[in-house]
């Protein structure tokens, strides 16, 4: 217990001295989850509408296999990433294992189908009727689209906390591909368990509440936009 | 009209965002070819000794050095896949191995720290005070007292595999023996919490004494010898590796300011060193 609140007043004064290591950790966390929630939100969305939206042969394969994705072990994807883009790997020449890049790759393959989950599901759960209304109002399909994913903004937005959740706190992928390395590499969860095993609990448990407050930060951002206006 | 102007700010936002993600990657940077891939045991980045090495060395040459901490066995796999350019190892053995099956070349020793076995201060199997490591086990085997292994195929690890050997004991399959496949630092608090007897590199034990419930109870006997190399990834045989860089880290690593560095480090902390220089020496003359 006592460790506890050691670790709580090591956060603050972490956070309160401007720690230049443990700030650029910190940064680095944001930079790379970011950049693979945005990734992720390109290919989720899209993806997600376009199998919301049409009927064909095995769309419940389909729509199963998006699911089961959402709960993808991220040490599997860091295993598979790191076999890939090693120097014997077929995308070897790109030379980019340990490096900051293949962590952001890492983390978009994970929070890819979170995000493609929730908007499926999303775009599906607006009233089929909906669709007719707008195209009898003479938008074009592109046009019926666009106001499709506006109307679902709500869980749009969610799926983005999802993902960016799933891929900030991920330690399993980040240390495989990343290889925590000093000042490039080394995120808040690389740390923390770095911290742990070297038997410095109280610096990890700060690591730990810093990372908490990044995304409740992150989170509190998000949910600002998304509650803005109330769809009526 | 306020979904409108409301979707102009989500796009506004929307760009905002990006730019700031795209312009913040272009700083992950590193000065390209000049990466030099370290694998490492666990223990050297634990202590807290490359920390002081490594930017030395990268503002000395200029190259950049990816760390990748991970047992010595796996150092070594990196090694055999051409996936690393360097190493810094302590498993003599496997290292042997590895040198004459081509994949490495110029390994050369850097520094030692021993093994030492640790255990609750309560000492159930009362092995404090012998001298023999091998004895100090065969009385913890006979006390079926509790013992934690790395079972990570680390150098540590390997170290205990040739000590049970020595003892004449098969540990695994007994109640008594438990392996957590994690780092030493992992291993030390798994058996601090349970009471158990581990083997350690001094260098990490005495880094973490201060959160441990556990005492030295066996040292100082030559097969608890820790020997560090450094070896270079063989260049010939994996064209992508950096063999310049590969040679260059290894140079440092047993140059005479460096091992002076080696030596006095850690006294400030704890008292005492945690490694001892050695480069240029034989194997056979140390601890003596």
């Amino acid at each position: 217990m006592e460790l506890i609140v050691q670790g709580i007043v090591k956060a603050f004064q972490l956070l309160i001295s401007l720690d230049p290591e443990v700030l650029g950790v910190t940064w680095l966390s944001l930079k790379i989850s970011g950049t693979a929630t945005f990734i992720s939100l390109f290919f989720g969305v899209s993806v997600g509408t376009v199998v919301a939206l049409n009927n064909f042969p095995g769309k419940r394969l389909v729509i199963s296999i998006i699911n089961t994705g959402m709960g993808l072990p991220p040490v599997v994807v860091g295993l598979f990433v790191t076999i890939m883009i090693w120097r014997s790997g077929p995308f070897g020449f790109l030379e980019i294992l340990y490096t900051p890049y293949a962590m952001i790759i890492a983390q978009a393959i994970i929070a890819t189908p979170i995000v493609m989950g929730i908007s499926l599901a999303s775009i599906q759960n607006l009233p089929p009727n909906l669709r007719l209304q707008i195209l009898s109002l003479g938008a074009s399909r592109m046009q019926m689209v666009w106001v499709l994913i506006k109307e679902s903004r709500l869980p749009l937005l969610a799926a983005v906390m999802a993902g960016f959740g799933g891929v900030i706190s991920e330690v399993g992928a980040s240390i495989m591909v990343g290889g925590n390395i000093k000042g490039y590499s080394r995120v808040l969860t690389t740390a923390t368990v770095m911290e742990t095993g070297k038997g410095n609990f109280d610096i990890a448990i700060a690591l730990g509440i810093i990372l908490l407050l990044l995304a409740f930060l992150v989170n509190l951002l998000l949910t600002h936009v998304q509650q803005r206006q109330h769809p009526r | 009209m306020k979904i409108f102007k409301s979707s102009k700010r989500f796009i506004l936002l929307a760009v905002v965002a990006s730019l700031v993600v795209l312009g913040a990657t272009g700083a992950f940077a590193a000065p390209k070819q000049k990466n030099i891939i370290l694998a490492t045991t666990t223990s050297t980045q634990d202590s807290g000794l490359l920390d002081v090495l490594i930017p030395l060395f990268e503002k000395e040459t200029g190259y950049f050095v990816k760390t990748i901490a991970v047992g010595s066995g796996q150092a070594m796999k990196m090694g055999e896949k051409g996936e690393a350019d360097v190493m810094l190892v302590h498993s003599p053995d496997a290292e042997k191995k590895f040198v004459e099956a081509g994949y490495g070349i110029n390994r050369r020793l850097v520094m030692h720290n021993d093994f030492i076995i640790v255990g609750p201060p309560s000492d159930p199997a009362a092995i404090k005070g012998i001298k023999s490591s091998s004895d100090a086990l065969k009385k913890i085997a006979a006390a079926n007292a509790l013992f934690i292994s790395r079972g990570d195929n680390s150098g540590t690890h390997a170290k205990e595999k040739t000590l049970w050997k020595k003892a004449n004991i098969n540990p695994s399959g007994q109640k008594w023996f438990q392996e957590t496949g994690l780092g030493m630092g992992q291993t030390l608090n798994v058996a601090s919490e349970k009471k158990a007897y581990t083997l350690s590199d001094r260098g990490t034990y005495l880094a973490m004494r201060k959160n441990l419930g556990l005492e030295i109870l066996n040292e100082g006997d030559a097969a608890l010898l820790n020997i560090y190399h450094v070896i270079e990834v063989n260049g010939a045989k994996w064209p992508k590796a950096n063999a310049p860089g590969a040679k260059a880290f290894a140079d440092f690593m047993v140059s005479k300011k460096t091992q002076t560095i080696i030596k006095t480090f850690g006294v400030d902390k704890y008292g005492s060193p945690l490694f001892f220089p050695d480069a240029g020496k034989k194997v056979e003359d140390l601890g003596k």
